[in-house]
């Protein structure tokens, strides 16, 4: 089917579960919103993201109870640099959002997932390695699938696809 | 004491190492270390159009290569709003559960071989020879089969594809009552899988877990059902769930699912609909070569593709299949541009993994192997 337009504005979209659970508690918080090919896009102040993950985890009509995946995309050379991504599904209700956090290339970190959902761990984990976000509150922010001793962030977009070596 | 269960270990199924610090017979703390197959596919897939990302996906997830083309296919036509025809959708349907048995086949061969049953595994491996040369007749290669293309298929399947299909749909789920003869009531088994490995629901849903993972410790959900894709809407078949989140009812789930895609299969050769195999968008499916050989504005469009790619709209998609091992999702992001800006593949096996630890801490050590078994990781979809 062809592609409808990508609604951005917040007064269409408030009535969505997760976006009036989040505009209840904290309005400011919300950044911009779009509804993009049948996806719920929220971008979150990077301060309230464990605390919106939490609120929408233990909502009462549509329960956001499971992690799907954290990720990040490159804008370089754009500000902000860094777009941290959270997956989160409904199981109950069988519903996706996704939530994204701008972060500034000059101190790129972030509050870790972990005390909402310990499945974060190694998702936190690979950002970590592959773009250097620091994920602040995570138990063993070590790299996950580069060696130990490797220098440099390889998913960068300032890094070569062919690697240094 | 601190053990090294290395990355050469015939029952890590895969290049995994995991640490282990044991007291006597018990596991105090478990630690997987992975990243020794880790070889860049992310960042690859930024350097290549859209089309030559396929072939790539195919060696994430190495024993379902198709579910992994789907994936990826479905996001880029979600971003493209491309829509797919009847027939591209249900000969999708077919693979796919051909690709499921194909996975639970080496699942459940290596899964039995590692406890110590190892007629099951040479069983497996004979059904198993009968798929891949399906997959050979279809796509001409028996493993990394690249059949799906962003619109459709890449080829008709040749004549005689379907009777062969509907000969192995015949005998196979004799096949299964055999290995479950051998297995499921055998009390050596039931001894090493029972009550080993238990997995509370809610630790489950907490750790990421998805798949048979989580479909043995009691939550019913299953993305084929319950946000289907490709049409899987229009088949019938159930979704098995065990209560004990046990080795044993995650291996009772996967064999019920073995029967459940033989009987997916069935339904997708009786209904299987006629039509084109691709969908009718010239700019991004490449023509008939008969046509590219006689028309010039077809030729036109092989060579655009071929040599530029197509553009895809700006935005960004995620989109999640059942396979084998769990939720399988691709995040594709592009920026109006022939090559994706990023492509991210939530694996189900990397999340899986995190349940290791729980599952095996204050265990014995020879359950580790047992529940490494039972959650039926690949090591290249964990890696990539």
């Amino acid at each position: 089917m062809p592609l409808s337009p990508a609604i951005t504005d917040l007064e269409q979209l408030k009535n969505h579960p997760s976006i009036a659970r989040i505009l209840a508690w904290n309005a400011s918080m919300i950044r911009a919103v779009k509804f993009d090919r049948e996806e719920m896009t929220i971008v979150v102040d990077r301060s309230g993201i464990r605390e919106a993950c939490a609120l929408l985890r233990d909502d009462s009509t549509c329960p956001f109870n499971f992690l799907s995946d954290i990720t990040c995309v490159d804008w370089y050379p754009a500000e902000p640099r860094f777009e941290v991504i959270y997956h989160l599904l409904s199981i109950p209700n069988k519903e996706r959002v996704r939530l994204k956090v701008r972060l500034n290339s000059a101190s790129p970190a972030v509050e870790s997932l972990t005390s909402v959902w310990p499945g974060a761990n190694y998702f936190e984990r690979e950002v970590f390695d592959l773009f250097g976000i620091r994920f602040t509150g995570h138990p063993y922010l070590r790299r996950i699938l580069m060696p130990e001793d490797w220098e440099g962030y390889p998913l960068r977009k300032d890094y070569p696809v062919e690697g240094y070596r | 004491m601190i053990l090294n269960m290395g990355p050469q270990h015939p029952s890590t199924h895969g290049v995994l190492r995991v640490i282990l610090e044991i007291d006597g017979e018990n596991v105090v703390r478990l630690m997987p270390d992975i990243g020794y197959l880790h070889t860049g596919i992310e960042k690859t897939c930024e350097a290549k159009f859209y089309q030559q990302v396929v072939p790539l996906t195919d060696r994430i997830d190495y024993l379902c290569p198709l579910t992994n083309n789907l994936c990826y296919v479905l996001a880029v036509e979600k971003l493209l709003g491309l829509e797919i025809p009847p027939k591209a959708q249900w000969m999708r349907v077919l693979l796919n559960e051909l690709t499921r048995i194909n996975s639970h086949l080496v699942w459940l061969g290596t899964h039995a071989l590692d406890i110590g049953a190892m007629t099951v595994f040479l069983y497996c491996f004979r059904e198993r020879e009968e798929i891949l040369k399906i997959f050979e007749m279809v796509s001409g290669q028996r493993m990394m089969t690249s059949y799906f293309r962003v619109g459709g298929l890449a080829l008709e399947p040749p004549l005689g594809f379907f009777d062969r299909v509907r000969d192995f749909a015949g005998y196979f789920p004799e096949k299964v009552d055999e290995y479950e003869n051998l297995l499921t009531g055998n009390p050596i088994w039931m001894m090493r899988t029972k009550g080993v490995a238990r997995m509370t629901p809610e630790d489950a849903i907490a750790l990421g877990a998805t798949g048979p993972t989580l479909r043995g410790s009691g939550i019913d959900f299953d993305l084929r059902r319950d946000m289907p894709y490709s049409s899987y809407e229009k088949f019938h078949f159930k979704v098995p769930v065990s209560q004990e989140g046990d080795v044993f009812a995650r291996y009772m789930c996967r064999v019920q699912e073995l029967r459940e895609s033989i009987g997916i299969v069935r339904q997708a050769l009786d209904g299987m609909p006629e039509g084109p195999i691709k969908a009718n968008a010239p700019g991004v499916v490449l023509p008939d070569r008969e046509k590219m050989k006689t028309q010039m504005e077809s030729l036109i469009y092989h060579f655009k593709i071929i040599t530029e790619g197509f553009a895809v709209p700006a935005g960004e998609v995620y989109q999640a299949v059942e396979s084998p091992r769990g939720e399988m999702g691709y995040y594709i992001v592009s920026d109006g541009t022939a090559k994706p800006y990023r492509v991210h593949m939530r694996s189900a096996c990397f999340a899986n993994l995190q349940t290791l630890a729980k599952m095996c801490e204050g265990r014995l050590l020879a359950d580790v192997v047992a529940a490494i078994g039972s959650i039926d990781i690949v090591l290249g979809e964990i890696d990539r």
